[in-house]
């Protein structure tokens, strides 16, 4: 395993996000955000790897991750997103939401757009824990259950669904362009919160979860309430999940236990897997029918995993067991992440 | 009580003013200071008096987060490996340390020639001071060179932190040298043994001195004073003192020229004189010069003693004598507190962590690394870290529960299940106290959900309900909320038979408050009216039973036995259930109650 290189920024980093590249470039991504919590002052952050377009590189790390500009943040960044490729929206500890600006030329931060206080309680602030957009729209969810929606060049609040549950809602992400879909609790025998979620990017049923007691959990949306499949992933609780934008087969997790893992789910046979679903049973585990609709090319790989069928491969990625993994994001062959050992780590020849 | 080695320190607390009375309060790290209406009316401010600051220092916190990874590293060496493997190991360890050290510094030098007023430039001088006392103990203490190595060590040493003075002074040597010369940094280690180098030293050696007492470099002055630094001559080494800025560079050139083969145990002698000699116009020594005397007379807790004296922060003393007890190289003696020296200065320096809002987390790491005192500590400062949000307050949780901390589970799941009860997110709540296992918090949020559904008359936050699986049977009031929950279901769906079993099952457990009773009879009535469960043969006719004894006993609950009550009752019973059974009100006789 490679050596991945630490760099130390004296603040316990809460979420790292790549800057999107553009899809017709095949530049690989050089710039990311990290949002900092549990400090006094906040800050978020924009780094640069100096990627500039040379790819074939055999030294993976060249430099240490260089910080271009930081702005302070009232309360800590729970959560993070680009909106585009200047724009990043933060959801604050405070219940706030705003939209800072990255101005590329001169290097400096400036706040483009502000909610204070959306998310509260009667009596009290309550923590604004995720955000999801696809810009203009923003959706944010809270600690007080209520999902709120906004457009990112209008003052007001479009809409709140109150009371959408009586718990903390954790995460949020989009399913379709029209329904989102949020993340609280699931049962199997015992009750545990789940901390993220994410969508298969291709198809769109297709959802991961990872919860409080570190399992991975893939679902499929339109048939019930019980998972697909089940994965022991971790010891402790599960941060961030995410599966590879361009590359659905790699999926990567983080955890409180300090450990960043690799998924790599692969078909070992030669007929393609939606062929093997009638016949070969004990495959399956969950559920046995290919789905209905039968535009569909393939039953993916992930709805009929399990780990101990050998067609699941996990790899750590980080070198020794570090404080708390709290976030990660991957694009390309990149791949970042923070940590409560106020550490970030870039791994820039991901194999995927 | 020792009595103390020093003054205590004194602090000036800007803001109080003159002549005004101060009370204090001590707090886990920091004290808090107030003025007092002794004397005129004050002012009503509070100081808070941080003893510590080096932790808020954001370049420091490198070092500490670093220096962490390295600890936590080091406390998983396996015991049982041979020793010489673990030496190279230490050595490697102290190397890593001392790295992060020079990476700090390095920083911190970038920042001031970015902004030379920067508040941060007492630390260089610190961070040189810790490395180089640092690197002395490395050589003499971990690596333990024996005669011969150790003055190539030395020399490694005294290079590292002089670079420059000691590069012109090669040059000058070289530039002269003869053949024999080269030879001569030919020095122990290599293929010689050290008495075998030493013979040929003393050869050397005697054939300079002549060479000097026959006057034959007397036409050239630069190659006499040359010849007699070479052989070692004090006072010639004494007048060029500017180019030797320090007494220690001082010693090993006079250990380089005089004494090559020392042995550790000689240096102290050496070193002694070397700064006499060197000092002679500055009365005292400074605090770094003691500390390294002590290194080279090798005594440990002498130089421990002095850094934790002279250093404002616990974080050198802690790691290096962490090191050197892995070394087994401290003596355990008990301290007046009960536990080891590494153990005391372990629990100080992760106390200090532990007020640093951030810091705390790599507290947790070294108090599980104190075996007698450590998890007390633990539990005691692990209740004042603040919870604005559910994550950080699932991190504490973590961390108390993966150290099987019960107590401390229970208080946080309660401080954050009551705040939860205060914002009316009764689902949080109870989620909460389920984690918690905390029975009686549970009770409590059931009753405030039937409360709500008495009040609303229906139900919020069905979902967490409908799924709470085992969880329910934590406690009675719980099992009655999801089972009348389940109730309404089974009725909503027009599962009659189901709903009514259900009810009698509920009635028959007694699980429901009584405050419920009414809100039961009320569910029941239109349940006995269904056809499915009237023409049921076994539960219509129990479910009327335990019906009537509830509203029985209720009755009597609330007003109280007399005869007149009884035989009203009686009838009341007697006419309803005849009409329930389609018969005349003399069908049936007195059903015993």
């Amino acid at each position: 395993m490679e050596s991945v290189n630490a760099k130390y920024v004296s603040q316990k980093i809460s979420k790292t996000r790549w800057r999107p590249v553009s899809h017709s470039s095949l530049q690989q991504p050089d710039i990311f955000a990290t949002g900092s919590w549990d400090n006094e002052d906040n800050k978020i952050s924009f780094w640069s790897i100096g990627n500039h377009g040379s790819s074939g590189m055999d030294e993976g790390f060249e430099g240490d991750p260089q910080l271009l500009c930081e702005h302070k943040h009232d309360g800590d960044v729970l959560d993070l997103q680009f909106l585009d490729q200047d724009r990043i929206v933060t959801t604050s500890s405070t219940g706030a939401v705003t939209i800072f600006r990255h101005h590329q030329n001169s290097q400096t931060i400036s706040v483009s757009q502000r909610w204070p206080r959306v998310h509260r309680y009667p009596c009290d602030n309550a923590p604004c824990t995720g955000v999801v957009c696809s810009s203009p729209e923003i959706v944010t969810v809270g600690e007080d259950g209520k999902i709120i929606v906004f457009r990112a060049d209008q003052e007001g609040v479009i809409r709140v669904i109150e009371n959408a549950d009586s718990s903390t809602i954790h995460a949020v992400t989009y399913l379709r362009t029209t329904e989102i879909l949020t993340c609280i609790l699931y049962l199997d025998d015992v009750l545990l919160p789940l901390h993220c979620v994410d969508r298969h990017p291709n198809q769109q049923h297709i959802v991961a979860t990872g919860g409080q007691d570190g399992m991975l959990c893939v679902w499929d949306v339109r048939q019930g309430s019980t998972p697909f499949s089940l994965m022991e992933a971790h010891s402790a609780e599960m941060w961030e999940v995410h599966f590879h934008p361009t590359n659905p087969d790699h999926l990567f997790t983080c955890s409180e236990d300090g450990s960043l893992l690799h998924w790599e789910t692969s078909t070992h046979s030669d007929m393609p897997s939606f062929l093997q679903g009638g016949r070969n049973n004990s495959m399956i585990s969950r559920s046995a029918m290919a789905p209905a609709g039968g535009n569909q090319s393939l039953i993916s790989t992930w709805l009929s995993g399990d780990s101990s069928k050998g067609r699941l491969e996990t790899t750590h990625m980080l070198p020794s067991q570090t404080l708390s993994v709290n976030s990660l994001d991957v694009l390309g062959q990149c791949l970042v992440c923070g940590t409560d050992g106020e550490a970030i780590f870039v791994n820039r020849q991901v194999p995927v | 009580m020792e009595e103390l080695d020093v003054e205590p320190a004194i602090t000036n607390i800007p803001a109080a003013s003159d002549g005004k009375h101060l009370g204090f309060a001590w707090g886990p790290g920091d004290i808090l200071a107030y003025e007092t209406l002794y004397m005129a009316p004050g002012c009503s401010f509070i100081h808070e008096v941080r003893k510590d600051e080096d932790i808020y220092s954001p370049i420091l916190r490198k070092l500490f987060n670093e220096s962490h990874h390295i600890f936590v590293g080091l406390q998983t060496i396996r015991e049982d490996l041979p020793s010489k493997n673990k030496k190279t190991q230490f050595v490697s360890i102290s190397k890593n340390y001392r790295s992060v050290i020079r990476a700090c510094m390095e920083e911190l030098q970038q920042v001031l020639q970015k902004w030379p007023r920067n508040m941060e430039i007492r630390y260089v001088s610190i961070l040189l001071a810790i490395e180089l006392i640092w690197n002395l103990c490395e050589v003499l203490f971990i690596d333990a060179a024996p005669a011969g190595p150790l003055l190539l060590h030395l020399l490694d040493w005294v290079r590292l932190h002089k670079g420059d003075v000691d590069e012109k002074a090669r040059e000058v040597l070289q530039s002269e040298s003869p053949a024999e010369h080269h030879d001569y940094w030919d020095v122990p280690g290599g293929t010689q043994t050290l008495t075998e180098f030493d013979v040929k030293w003393r050869h050397w050696h005697e054939e300079v001195d002549r060479c000097l007492q026959d006057n034959s470099f007397a036409s050239n002055q630069h190659l006499e004073i040359i010849c007699k630094i070479l052989v070692g001559d004090e006072d010639t080494l004494l007048e060029h003192k500017e180019l030797l800025s320090t007494w220690y560079h001082f010693l090993v050139t006079r250990l380089l020229f005089c004494h090559p083969t020392v042995k550790p145990t000689e240096l102290h002698y050496y070193a002694q004189s070397c700064m006499t000699m060197f000092l002679d116009l500055r009365s005292v020594p400074e605090p770094l010069d003691s500390i390294l005397l002590a290194a080279f007379e090798f005594d440990i807790h002498q130089v421990i003693k002095d850094c934790s004296i002279a250093l404002n922060n616990w974080w050198f003393v802690a790691h290096l004598t962490d090191l050197l007890d892995h070394c087994k190289l401290l003596q355990s003696h008990n301290l007046h507190f009960g536990s080891n020296l590494r153990e005391f200065l372990l629990l100080e320096y992760a106390s200090g962590l532990f007020t640093h809002h951030s810091l705390w987390q790599l507290a947790v790491d070294y108090f599980d690394n104190c075996p007698e005192f450590g998890h007390v500590y633990l539990e005691l400062q692990i209740e004042r870290v603040p919870l604005d949000t559910e994550r950080k307050a699932l991190k504490v949780l973590r961390i108390c529960e993966q150290r099987q901390m019960s107590e401390q589970v229970r208080s946080i799941c309660k401080i954050m299940a009551m705040r939860a009860l205060r914002n009316n997110r009764l689902g949080s709540a109870l989620s909460w106290s389920i984690r918690a296992k905390d029975a009686a918090f549970a009770t409590l949020i059931s009753e405030r959900f039937l409360q709500d559904y008495c009040a609303r008359g229906t139900f919020s936050d069905l979902d967490l309900i409908d799924n709470l699986g085992p969880a329910m049977l934590l406690s009675d009031r719980l099992t009655f909320l999801v089972k009348y929950r389940e109730f309404h279901k089974l009725y909503e769906e027009n599962r009659f038979s189901e709903a009514a079993k259900l009810l009698l099952s509920l009635i028959t457990a007694k699980i429901a408050p009584r405050s419920f009773w009414m809100t039961l009879l009320t569910d029941a009535l239109p349940l006995l009216e269904q056809k499915e469960v009237s023409h049921s043969a076994h539960c219509p006719y129990l479910l009327l039973y335990h019906l009537t004894c509830l509203v029985y006993g209720f009755i009597v609950f609330c007003y109280g036995s007399s005869c007149k009550v009884d035989q009203l009752l009686t009838s009341l019973i007697k006419e309803s259930v005849c009409r329930f059974a389609g018969l005349g009100p003399e069908g049936l006789g007195t059903p015993k109650v």
